[in-house]
């Protein structure tokens, strides 16, 4: 007979609801992680999908993902003649917060070496590549714009042609992409009174020689290495491979985010153990007269140990289904993209029979120093 | 083993049984150099006052409150001498003595017959055997029809049937029932009485019944009494006339009257209820 089942449908409500407590404190367990594999994801989305060989940054610096680097725009002239190099783009990447339709529009800005880059390679949802060279941007859906509308961004207006889902940067912000010299346009626009101050200064004007990267496409079979080697022979650059260049992103940015994450994940979990300790000691007391009369029919101590072990892997099964359950239903709502690979679901269920086999050690302990005696108090 | 099956050693033999609790100034004598043997079939009642050692001799014969000297053998073997425990007592216990409470202790998330059939599925009987079994002892104590419901709907007597199944149900050569009609009125006290009377009789199993009522007093072989420690036999009283005729009959469905009890075809659960 499975004591332990017959006593949590005496119980069910009272196990019901710490099941469903537990649920959600494992779900957000899950969360946290879920939410670092997005921001990965997020953060390494761009270097995946741009598709470089090399990026070729501002000398001493790690590059546009990491910090701030600026490089004269001729130098994707320059990389062009290093052997095994095919194509060179420049790269313009900064964030963006505007007005647009009484919201607040934020979001970051890349500029497409057009006409060599139309965005082609990006993952379009609706609409079209740039075909352009000037007032027409790819938006992300995620910015809540559509297809046909027109944004002020500097001076200009711009019409979205093109929506991408997906394509966010490492802040989480959704991805504005516009030509290279549109880009440079708005990072460089300065308004009325600033033009006409600096013109009475007789200063010249603050114009766009810079870019923030140029990222290289090796021909195939081309040896990474040498190239690397010639242009770190130039003073002003440094080259990164893809890896290393996501590897900064990785490790650079999202690092704290993961220690934070971790950490938070830690206490969520310790929350839980602490939560199914006490429920499960509290049954334990409430049973101590039915455990003392177990014991005096001759009940063996497995029986005891089992009764509150099976309830603490009953607690922790439910709470794993409802975290798994609920997660399915809420994560798609979370603001920022929710991966959770079936490792993470692993991990999860190890954890939970864990904290469910230590939650459970403080009942066994107070079960099994209840006497028999105990039927006559 | 099974001491109804040996009825030559006798169910219970306690020899110079002495409990001291505390120590110097402190120290309380609840027990007495205690000595009694009960015969298999025999059943006796322990009266006397509250504090004079009942519950402690009681709980020492019961293997759960061992004394600090004396000698206890349970069909003829022995189990205790002084605080020493020569076997595994809750095994022993297991096998060979139930228990029957003031009140009726019956675990909260079981049914009537769960409740009687865990006590034989701890003795390792095979579940289907022991439901069997525990179905057959409801059947004989009268409360078959409250098999599926929970304790906390069954009135006091019902509940203390299915005690007496549970304490019956590994058929055991000794039970020890303390005060087991505190809780019930006079007809249904006087039905649990005669019900301990029936068991040890068909069964041979030995019973004590630490009792303080005198009007049951007519159904036990013998009458014992305790004050401070000690024990001696006692008069037996004479049974008042109000509760000699026959018991009323519960309105419940799943009520139970003298009637059920003795003239249930499941007349022995020793006999004709083997596992």
């Amino acid at each position: 007979m499975n004591l332990a089942a017959r006593d949590i449908r005496h119980n069910l409500t009272r196990l019901a609801l710490t099941a469903g407590g537990i649920g959600m404190l494992l779900m957000l367990v899950l969360g946290m992680s879920g939410i670092y594999e997005g921001l990965v994801y997020e953060a390494s989305l761009l270097v995946d999908r741009v598709d470089a060989d090399l990026w070729l940054v501002q000398r001493e610096t790690r590059g546009p993902f990491a910090e701030q680097s600026s490089i004269p725009a001729n130098v994707e002239n320059r990389a062009l003649s290093v052997p095994g190099v095919v194509g060179a783009r420049r790269f313009v990447f900064w964030t963006l917060q505007r007005q647009h339709a009484g919201r607040s529009l934020r979001s970051t800005l890349q500029g497409l070496a057009w006409p060599q880059d139309t965005g082609a390679w990006l993952p379009l949802v609706a609409g079209r590549p740039l075909g352009r060279a000037h007032y027409e941007m790819i938006a992300d859906v995620s910015l809540g714009l559509s297809i046909g509308e027109r944004i002020k961004l500097g001076k200009d207006f711009y019409q979205v042609v093109g929506l991408t889902k997906g394509m966010t940067s490492a802040s989480g912000d959704g991805m504005v992409f516009v030509s290279l010299p549109d880009a440079q346009a708005i990072e460089f626009d300065e308004p009325g009174e600033a033009v006409r101050l600096r013109r009475n200064a007789h200063a010249p004007a603050n114009l766009p020689a810079t870019v923030s990267a140029v990222m290289i496409k090796l021909a195939p079979g081309a040896d990474a290495r040498a190239a690397i080697n010639i242009i770190q022979g130039w003073p002003d650059l440094t080259a990164y491979t893809r890896a290393q260049e996501r590897d900064f992103l990785v490790h650079g940015y999202v690092d704290s985010a993961r220690r934070q994450l971790g950490l938070f994940r830690v206490v969520l979990v310790v929350v839980s153990l602490i939560t199914m300790a006490l429920i499960l000691y509290t049954l334990t007391l409430d049973k101590t007269h039915d455990i003392a009369m177990l014991k005096l029919i001759g009940a063996r101590d497995r029986v005891i140990v089992g009764l509150i072990l099976q309830q603490a892997l009953f607690l922790g099964a439910v709470g794993y289904g409802l975290a798994l359950l609920l997660g399915d239903w809420l994560f798609p709502f979370f603001p920022r993209l929710v991966i959770v690979t079936p490792a993470d679901y692993w991990l999860l269920a190890g954890t939970v029979l864990g904290i469910s086999v230590i939650s459970s050690l403080l009942g066994i302990w107070k079960a099994l120093r209840v006497s028999p005696n105990a039927v006559l108090s | 083993m099974n001491m109804s099956e040996n009825p030559s050693k006798p169910a219970v033999e306690a020899v110079g049984l002495t409990k001291i609790y505390g120590s110097g100034a402190t120290e309380i004598v609840a027990m007495r150099e205690v000595s009694l043997r009960l015969e298999p079939g025999e059943v006796i009642a322990l009266l006397g006052p509250s504090g004079s050692g009942k519950s402690t001799l009681l709980t020492a014969l019961g293997l759960i409150n061992p004394p600090t000297a004396g000698r206890v053998a349970i069909g003829g073997v022995l189990v205790l001498e002084g605080d020493r425990a020569l076997t595994d007592l809750a095994a022993f216990r297991r096998q060979h003595i139930g228990f029957v409470f003031q009140k009726a202790n019956l675990i909260p998330f079981l049914n009537a017959v769960q409740n009687v059939q865990i006590a034989m599925e701890i003795n390792d009987a095979p579940p289907r055997l022991a439901r069997r079994r525990a179905m057959e002892l409801l059947g004989y104590l009268g409360v078959m029809d409250c098999a599926n419901r929970l304790p906390d709907t069954l009135s006091g007597g019902q509940q203390q049937r299915v005690a007496v199944a549970r304490a019956l149900a590994n058929e055991p050569g000794l039970i020890l029932a303390d005060e087991p009609t505190a809780a019930l009125d006079g007809a249904r006290g006087l039905q649990v009485m005669e019900l301990f009377s029936k068991v040890a009789h068909e069964c041979g199993a030995g019973v004590i019944v630490v009792t303080h009522d005198h009007r049951a007093l007519d159904v036990f072989d013998r009458v014992l009494q305790m004050e401070d420690g000690r024990v001696w036999p006692a008069e037996k009283m004479s049974f008042p006339s109000e509760y000699a005729g026959p018991i009323m009959t519960h309105a419940s469905s799943c009520s139970f009257s003298n009637v059920q009890v003795f003239d249930h075809p499941a007349a022995s659960p020793c006999l004709a209820l083997k596992l």
